[in-house]
């Protein structure tokens, strides 16, 4: 299932409108933070990962953590899409009986690996099956999407030392950096400032890429499969609200749906 | 350390933990432990020489190990984390709800040093609310062994079945006194017949419980004891037999009287079969410094005080 940059792009594209469908039929939900990281799923999902959505507990698939476990709806939107279920479930998201709970429930769907949420645990939770993975000797990648704000926890760091400590290789991660959190933008909130040079003094391989660049996610990604001998992390600056002007780069979106109204206009302009 | 005239061997859950390890290490191929700056401590040390490349060290990173631990089970090992209880679950919490229950991954929290046994290092370090914090976790079984026999038992048990495990136990040696008795989880062991009173109890508590009943029987009072080592699936069946014979029930354990073992059975009783009812532990306060035995006998953890309560009890009725 591999789609070139023109197909992945489209997608990225389908994969935005489904989540303001989804978001304004559930009337609540995160909204900026999905819309930066389509071009990110749409690649994993449609290139990157190797993966069954008819078998998703195959044991050679990559594993895909998502940490900063806010943002499933744009991960549900390419499951969908990707065929785990039907596209028909995307609109019970944040509904009473539904699989699309709305923080990702393991138990709820194992295809999402772990469930997530509260920040800073996904990534220790992607440090250990990393580690299995080595222990067992399996070929296969772990990896972990995680935020900018989730850089503020401390367990964030526990976990870099570690993946650091045990040279883990077939762990990435991949840095949504865009520059938002709950309460104003990072920078004001709390500085992170030198993300690059931080990781790399903790011994890890970094990258710095522009995260709605479709040719920089895939090469970057590609790039570290390659990269032996330390974990990887791949700094991807999105723009938050991407797609949607009036959505763009304001951090008042993070944890906003849209009205109908709001809804309609950001839809004329997706599909523009 | 004396009961019915036997003198007892004294040595530590945490010896009977690490040798437990050891043992399960050798069985199963898929038993991992994770550690976190405290593995002789904790005694899974000797595990890590034996099996290193199934040795995790996170350094003193609890959150991490919870979370660390959580990803090992669910590609299915099953890790052991290791440390006190003050900082699992005390710092890491959270990381246990979620990452470790909600995902029922089968993780084993093992916790030593847990009580105020822990003596000259103070308050900080007596953990006294672990039961309480573990007891509220849904997918969570919480046990408290007794003795170095028995937690050995624990482990093996734990290991066998499916989920997260909490196992806490103190520092110091106790006596053993659980013998060759059968452990179940969930099944709590009726280790003394008796019908004017019943001491429940778990942990270290289950030898001075023993005690206060050998005393006890000389001043022509028959307590049974029963040794309630799983707190959570609590078993009622046997609780509320007991209350129906005695009708009076106290409870006894390293740990505050909110939320703990008191509290589990407490619960059961005044649902199931209401009797009058004492709980024993810690009453709301912190620890301090002093050796385990000043401190157990200044905050009334010992045989005396359930002789004292029983008594005081008798009196009023
Ligand atoms: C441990 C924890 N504390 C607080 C929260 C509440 N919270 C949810 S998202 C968020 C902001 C995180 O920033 P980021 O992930 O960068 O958000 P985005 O870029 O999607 O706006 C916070 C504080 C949480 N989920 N977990
Ligand atoms: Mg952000």
């Amino acid at each position: 299932m591999k789609n070139n940059i023109k197909q992945l792009e489209k997608m990225a594209n389908t994969l935005r409108q489904d989540v303001i469908r989804m978001l304004v039929e559930a009337g609540s939900g995160h909204t900026a933070g999905p819309l930066g990281l389509a071009d990110i799923f749409a690649a994993l999902y449609f290139n990157v990962l190797k993966h069954n959505p008819k078998n998703p507990k195959w044991e050679q698939r990559d594993r895909l953590c998502l940490s900063c476990g806010h943002v499933v709806p744009i991960r549900y939107a390419a499951m969908a899409r990707a065929g785990y279920f039907p596209l028909s479930w995307l609109k019970t998201l944040r509904k009473l009986g539904s699989k699309l709970q709305g923080h990702p429930s393991y138990q709820d769907m194992p295809a999402l690996e772990h469930s997530s949420g509260p920040l800073g645990q996904g990534v220790s939770v992607a440090v250990g099956m990393a580690l299995a993975a080595k222990m067992k000797k399996q070929k296969h990648f772990v990896y972990c999407v995680t935020s900018d704000g989730e850089q503020d926890e401390g367990e964030t760091w526990e976990a870099i030392l570690c993946a650091a400590k045990y040279k883990l290789d077939n762990l990435i991660f991949i840095l949504d950096r865009n520059m938002i959190q709950i309460d104003g933008f990072t920078e004001k909130i709390m500085p992170l400032t030198h993300l690059h040079e931080k990781y790399q003094a903790f011994r890890w391989h970094v990258q710095k890429i522009d995260g709605n660049n479709m040719k920089q996610i895939l090469a970057a990604l590609n790039n570290a499969k390659r990269i032996k001998g330390k974990p990887k992390v791949i700094v991807a600056h999105t723009i938050p609200g991407k797609g949607v002007s009036f959505m763009e780069n304001k951090w008042e979106w993070h944890g906003k749906a849209p009205t109908v109204e709001e809804a309609n206009r950001a839809l004329i302009e997706l599909k523009n | 350390m004396i009961i019915n005239n036997k003198k007892l061997e004294m040595k530590s859950c945490r010896d009977g933990f690490g040798k437990a390890l050891l043992e399960l290490g050798k069985k199963d191929k898929k038993v991992v432990v994770v550690s976190a700056d405290l593995a002789e401590s904790t005694r899974c040390l000797d595990f890590s020489k034996e099996y290193p490349s199934r040795f995790f060290e996170v350094g003193v990173a609890e959150q991490n190990m919870a979370g660390v631990g959580a990803g090992l089970a669910l590609e299915g090992l099953t890790p052991f984390i290791c440390s006190f209880a003050v900082f699992s679950p005390g710092r890491n919490w959270e990381q246990i709800r979620v990452s470790i229950c909600y995902n029922k991954a089968n993780v084993k929290i093992v916790s030593s040093h847990a009580g105020l046994n822990v003596g000259e290092d103070g308050a900080t370090h007596q953990a006294l609310e672990d039961i309480a914090l573990m007891r509220v976790l849904p997918n969570m079984t919480v046990i408290a062994p007794c003795d170095f026999e028995e937690t050995q038992k624990a482990v093996m048990a734990a290991a066998k079945i499916e989920g997260p495990v909490y196992i806490r136990f103190g520092r110091e040696k106790t006596p053993i006194i659980s013998g060759n008795s059968k452990f179940q989880i969930g099944k709590a062991n009726i280790l003394r017949q008796g019908k004017n009173v019943t001491i429940i109890a778990c942990g270290p508590m289950v030898y001075e419980a023993l005690a206060a009943a050998d005393e006890l029987a000389k001043q022509k009072i028959s307590a049974e004891v029963i040794n309630c080592h799983t707190i959570k699936p609590i078993d009622k069946a046997t609780i509320i037999k007991s209350a129906k014979k005695t009708k009076k029930v106290i409870t006894i354990e390293e740990h505050q009287v909110n939320g703990g073992l008191g509290s589990a059975v407490a619960e059961v009783l005044s649902q199931k079969c209401p009797v009058p009812m004492k709980i024993i532990g810690m009453l709301d306060k912190f620890g301090e410094s002093g050796t385990a035995k000043q401190l157990l006998d200044k905050y009334e953890l010992n045989a005396s005080k359930i002789i004292k309560v029983i008594k005081m009890n008798a009196r009023n009725h």
